[in-house]
């Protein structure tokens, strides 16, 4: 098979494989001292700041990068665009590996693996946003390992599982997107309760919605990132339809992006105006949320805009890049940066070399998995046997 | 703006807020045209 000549012809000592093999050793001694050590040993975290990068960064950040999932698969199988249908399988495995490993980050922030089915099958919080989000996660996890099976089951020959699981196609599609909407706004949602720890101009009784809205740019931003990525270093990989139909997804993508960001950064002046906070842009911490609302919301979606109007792919995917930068810098300005604003310099969370060593590993393990699957299974391409199947 | 009841806090960020709410509505269909008008 040609996937198997190109596994067989790349040399073990590439760049890829040194750096990320020197990632992931470095990373393995975090992880033993994390789960040796305790959580005091490898982070800067204390009572005032429980939680920092691995949940600011890798939960916040992942989930919200993941969102290309649902986004990706409700636009070719609930809306019918079709034309969008060789995106699918590339964001569903991002968006599983993006879960996957957002709970491998919360079990360095926990620290108690053997615990980890606890808040869904032995002691239910049922009044809280963290159970409602641990529960659409372990569910929704659930259905994208699902969705993603049927590129395995082709790759292993298993014909008839495979043609079971692609039945069920809508029904995940559908429980994907209301988990989603579930989840990503209740990430948000968790904020509410510390309304005198983060400061006013990130603070909302919006912020669910805003969460919600703001990861459905971010999962069209990622798709069209990621798509970028894999035409750059898995261009083999990939057969002639991917390749077809990829201009039209990164266009269609950025126009859909553009809109919802505009209708973002619309609905972020009303939470401004709905209390009041026009007093706190004249601030430095205004003058920081102006350059997260304008440099990083604003910008690109004129940017975007720019480029699905001239068919300009090179403005789309510069945007995408600086849209991923903008959820990034919004997720860590709820989570760390504007969250205890108030305290004096000195009891302000900084994240330990650690902390940023552990994040790049497990950063780094998502990109080596992608790598790994993407090369085997028939993902940015059709498995011989069932093309023209869609 | 000094606020001395909730009523003429509420009188007044809902006020702009209608403002702001018009002009998005305004706008949003606007910027929808702006961005698919070169698609036909």
């Amino acid at each position: 098979m040609a996937q198997d000549n190109i596994i067989a012809k790349n040399p073990v000592l590439t760049p890829f494989n040194v750096i990320t093999g020197i990632i992931l050793f470095v990373g393995l001694i975090l992880t033993i001292l994390r789960f040796t050590q305790g959580i005091g040993a490898v982070t800067n975290l204390d009572n005032n700041n429980p939680w920092g990068l691995w949940i600011g960064f890798d939960l916040l950040c992942g989930v919200a990068l993941a969102a290309g999932g649902y986004v990706t698969s409700s636009a070719c199988y609930i809306f019918g665009l079709k034309r969008f249908h060789s995106a699918v399988r590339p964001a569903i495995l991002t968006a599983f590996l993006g879960y996957a490993l957002v709970v491998l980050a919360l079990h360095f922030d926990v620290g108690r693996p053997l615990k980890l089915p606890y808040p869904i099958f032995v002691s239910q919080g049922t009044s809280s946003l963290l159970f409602e989000v641990g529960l659409c996660v372990f569910l929704y996890l659930t259905v994208l390992f699902i969705e993603i099976t049927p590129a395995a089951f082709e790759w292993l020959g298993f014909k008839k599982l495979r043609n079971w699981v692609v039945r069920l196609t809508l029904v995940l599609t559908i429980f994907g997107v209301i988990l989603s909407t579930l989840h990503q706004s209740s990430l948000g949602a968790l904020f509410m309760i510390v309304p005198s720890k983060l400061h006013p101009l990130w603070y909302s009784g919006y912020l669910h919605v805003y969460f919600f809205i703001s990861s459905m740019f971010a999962g069209m931003s990622m798709v069209i990132f990621e798509g970028t990525l894999a035409h750059r270093w898995l261009h083999d990989t990939m057969d002639k339809t991917h390749i077809a139909e990829s201009d039209g997804v990164v266009l269609g993508f950025g126009k859909a992006a553009s809109f919802v960001m505009m209708g973002y950064v619309g609905i972020k002046v009303i939470g401004l105006s709905v209390d009041n906070n026009w007093h706190y842009l004249s601030t430095g911490w205004g003058l920081w949320f102006m350059v997260e609302l304008i440099g990083f919301v604003l910008f690109p979606a004129i940017l975007y805009s720019m480029g699905s109007r001239e068919k300009n792919l090179t403005f789309i995917r510069i945007a995408s890049f600086w849209t991923i930068l903008g959820i990034v810098l919004n997720r860590l300005n709820i989570s760390v940066i504007a969250f205890n604003w108030h305290l004096p310099s000195a009891d302000r969370y900084c994240p330990s070399f650690t902390e940023v060593g552990t994040t790049i590993f497990i950063v780094t393990l998502g990109l080596v998995a992608y790598k790994f699957i993407v090369t085997r299974m028939p993902i940015l391409h059709e498995h011989p046997d069932y093309k023209e199947e869609h | 703006m000094e606020f001395f009841t909730l009523h003429d806090f509420m009188t007044y960020s809902k006020g702009i807020t209608y403002l702001v709410m018009g002009i998005i509505l305004i706008f949003m269909p606007l910027y929808w045209l702006y961005l698919t008008d070169r698609d036909k």
